[in-house]
């Protein structure tokens, strides 16, 4: 589209970079500053964005290493980070993938069957996305306790329960593997029908391999859910040791015990992998939520 | 061939899974829950149905997800209705048949003379050894006084003590704490021995008996406790409500005292206005960035659009349990970056924490950044389906930038735009995490009896008075908490309502 531009175009260019440019500055700065306050010395010290004296001791103290300060005291790690990351790593690993099981064959059912109450079903399962976890939590609450005294490592303080308690985050998954599934032609199931497939193997030898990127998406999406999931596991979770990461962070930053700088090492080990996981997914998920949302 | 092989190979998986599933309900059994077994007996016969009938082929990919949601999802939002009902608390936790046995597994010293205890080492073990005035005497075999654990032993008639020495005293006071633990049984008798002094045991006996109609008599005094069915505890004579209480249906009880009582309503009252003004707002602030944003992002004269949409997304991509603590700290009155900032560009070092209008603001701000890259992205997708064609035909019309935005873009994605909005007040009417993570609802209000604070929402208000500092009180909590469902049902089926009628409109 060819136009002419003049001067006035080239001051509203420079002006939308100004904009962004000084929008962008205010948004990053606590990424930028959290950089910072990692690598200065001491839980209090203020200073510049680029520290003047760079130390390490922090990112000790999140890998769980320990060092020797000024003085010649031994300074041990305040809390298990590691440890922490690996209960949610274990947690969302073993909550995502159940949840992929279900959620692919509920999929399924909606997108390829015909049974009554299917759009009822869809409706429903796009209503309950809005009435979150937390205000179940009573509940919650009061089951495990109940089962616990049955079976303990279903009970509280367990990472059974919040694994259990996960596994019923469905409803967004399943409309987001069925608008995949809506865009594979059904003519290529149906053709392995006519040759003597039964419907499960048209489902798990034809669609299926099909559908390997919106799996692969949706694992890591329920995967990412546990992993930042906060209210459930703080009801369920008490002991250090057991806690995740969304939980323990917390444990930083309290006025009594405030341990500032290794806050912001901790978090910049456990936030960044996480990050990038999301960037790599969310593209999907943005798309599965809008079709879901105006889709019938 | 291969076909029939696993067919065959499904066939004996699902026999063996009836088959645990079986046994599963005659554990259950077993273990004295009848109801619950006639319940898993009924979930076993329809899941065997569902996989093995041709009319219920559907439900065979279905049957596992619904069964999960049903179970981890409604069967809690149910079940926290029902306790929104009772008087489910921390002094009414147990169930009344539990109470009971608690009052009716307590024990006094009964009339029967007490018996001397002594210890008689025997190759690190001990005999345990009573006697009584007369004399006559009996013992345990050797025992392990080490292990914590109740125990019950049995003793036997000795006709005299244990060969060897008696322990020294300082070793039974050593061992009273296992000592405590031991219920010991004369032969011939159903009393129970305890340890009634430092080396004395006494026979127990249950201080209550249940009577006919339910109430207790205190074997000791004589008294009468009967159970309140209203109140949920034992009463005394006296009207004296003993503990532990049990759980029982109030009927509305919870949310009279929530929409009557003085020391709730006024709380509630405020944290309701805050909850939605707080919700209202985020949605404004996040939807005006982010539709400046897209608008901008979506100008093909701008260069670098692609570094800008990714590095603008950021806040998004952050787990918020992060981003939010981070914010935490950069807030902080005393050595937060914030005000360090502030206090050198204008001297100014706002209470961030402690002032409720400043919190607000904070919580505000912080949502608004955690918030705005969602509806960037959602903005920039429903602009882009706008056709061109219409700037073309306004800007041969003379229309300008102006003109665009609120002639074409703003009516054109409003629309569409309407359902998510509401999804997001509805998300940031719950936004637990946020509030939670960022203040946990402070500062209190100075003129409240009931802890509440000025930035509290009606989720975190039902978390404190669940789980924090007011005495975890489940049932006035779950009240709330069936306040909510209903305002956010509410809210769904305008949601739904919106959503048909844009299908329809396609």
């Amino acid at each position: 589209m060819a136009m002419v531009l003049d001067k006035t175009h080239r001051f509203k260019v420079i002006a939308a970079h100004a904009g962004l440019i000084f929008f962008l500055a205010l948004t990053l700065f606590p990424f930028l500053m959290i950089v910072s306050i990692s690598l200065r010395p001491g839980n209090f010290a203020a200073g510049s964005l680029i520290p003047e004296q760079i130390s390490f001791e922090h990112w000790k103290l999140a890998l769980g290493i320990g060092y020797t300060d000024a003085s010649g005291q031994w300074v041990a790690p305040p809390f298990p980070v590691l440890r922490w990351l690996w209960n949610s790593i274990k947690i969302a690993t073993i909550s995502a993938a159940v949840i992929l099981l279900l959620s692919t064959t509920c999929a399924y059912a909606f997108a390829r069957l015909r049974f009554a109450g299917r759009r009822l079903g869809l409706n429903i399962l796009f209503l309950m996305q809005m009435f979150p976890a937390v205000l179940s939590l009573i509940a919650i609450y009061a089951v495990f306790d109940a089962i616990g005294s049955y079976v303990p490592w279903l009970g509280i303080d367990s990472h059974g329960s919040l694994i259990l308690a996960y596994a019923g985050g469905l409803a967004l998954h399943i409309w987001t593997i069925k608008g995949y599934f809506d865009t594979i032609p059904v003519e290529i199931e149906e053709a392995a029908r006519v040759d003597g497939a039964t419907h499960f193997q048209a489902f798990r030898y034809v669609l299926l391999p099909m559908a390997v990127p919106i799996l692969v998406v949706v694992f890591l999406l329920a995967f990412i859910g546990a992993i930042i999931e906060y209210p459930v596991a703080s009801v369920l979770l008490h002991q250090e040791q057991n806690l995740t990461l969304a939980v323990g962070s917390k444990l930083f930053l309290y006025t009594q015990n405030y341990l500032w700088g290794d806050f912001a090492a901790a978090a910049i080990l456990s936030g960044l992998p996480i990050t990038v996981v999301f960037l790599l997914a969310q593209r999907y998920m943005i798309s599965g939520l809008t079709a879901g949302g105006v889709k019938g | 061939m291969q076909r029939s092989n696993s067919r065959l190979g499904w066939l004996a998986f699902g026999a063996l899974a009836f088959l645990i599933g079986l046994y599963l309900v005659f554990l259950i059994q077993r273990a004295g829950h009848s109801l619950l077994a006639l319940g898993a007996l009924g979930v076993l016969g329809v899941t065997t149905w569902v996989f093995t009938s041709e009319r219920a082929y559907a439900w065979r990919y279905l049957y596992p997800g619904v069964a999960a949601v049903l179970v981890f999802v409604l069967f809690p939002a149910l079940y926290t209705v029902g306790i929104g009902f009772t008087n489910y608390s921390s002094t009414n936790l147990l169930s009344y048949e539990r109470a009971t046995a608690y009052f009716l597994d307590q024990k006094y010293a009964g009339s029967g003379e007490p018996l001397n205890l002594s210890l008689y080492p025997a190759d690190k073990r001990f005999i345990v050894h009573v006697e009584n005035e007369a004399g006559q005497g009996w013992q345990t075999a050797p025992l392990a006084l080490d292990d914590a654990g109740a125990r019950t032993v049995a003793l036997q008639p000795a006709a005299r003590p244990p060969a060897g020495d008696k322990a020294p005293m300082k070793d039974v006071i050593a061992h009273q704490a296992a000592l405590k633990t031991l219920a010991l049984i004369l032969p011939g008798s159903k009393d129970e021995y305890r340890l009634s002094g430092l080396s004395k045991v006494a026979a127990m006996a249950p201080l209550f008996a249940r009577n006919a109609d339910g109430s207790l008599t205190n074997r000791q005094d004589g008294s009468v406790l009967k159970p309140d069915f209203n109140t949920g505890f034992y009463t005394s004579a006296g009207g004296e409500r003993i503990a532990p209480g049990f759980k029982v249906g109030i009927g509305l009880g919870n949310f009279e005292r929530l929409f009557t009582s003085h020391e709730f309503q006024g709380p509630l009252i405020k944290i309701f206005v805050w909850t939605v003004l707080f919700a209202f707002l985020t949605v404004v602030f996040t939807f005006v960035v982010g539709f400046v944003l897209a608008s901008l992002l979506n100008w093909e004269g701008l260069r670098f659009r692609g570094v800008y949409r990714i590095l603008l997304f950021l806040p998004y991509a952050v787990p918020g349990f992060i981003s939010i603590l981070i914010f935490r700290g950069l807030f902080n009155e005393n050595f937060g970056e914030i005000n360090l900032v502030l206090n050198g560009l204008f001297g100014i070092k706002p209470s961030w924490f402690s002032d409720p209008l400043l919190a607000k603001t904070m919580l505000l701000l912080v949502n608004t950044w955690l918030g705005y890259p969602y509806t960037m992205l959602l903005c920039m997708g429903m602009i882009k389906a706008i056709p061109a064609d219409l700037y073309e035909v306004s800007a041969i019309n003379g229309g300008g930038m102006w003109t665009n935005l609120t002639r074409i873009t703003l009516p054109l994605i409003m629309k569409p735009m309407m359902p998510l909005l509401i999804a997001s007040f509805a998300f940031n009417f719950n936004n637990f995490v946020l509030i939670s993570l960022l203040t946990g609802g402070l500062p209190d209000f100075t003129d409240s009896m009931v802890p509440a604070g000025a930035t509290d929402i009606l989720v975190s208000y039902t978390y404190r008075i669940a789980f924090q500092d007011s005495g975890q009180n489940f049932g006035l909590a779950a009240a709330i908490s069936t306040v909510i469902f209903a305002l956010v049902a509410v809210l769904s089926v305008v949601n739904l309502k919106l959503t048909r009628v844009n299908a329809s409109a396609r």
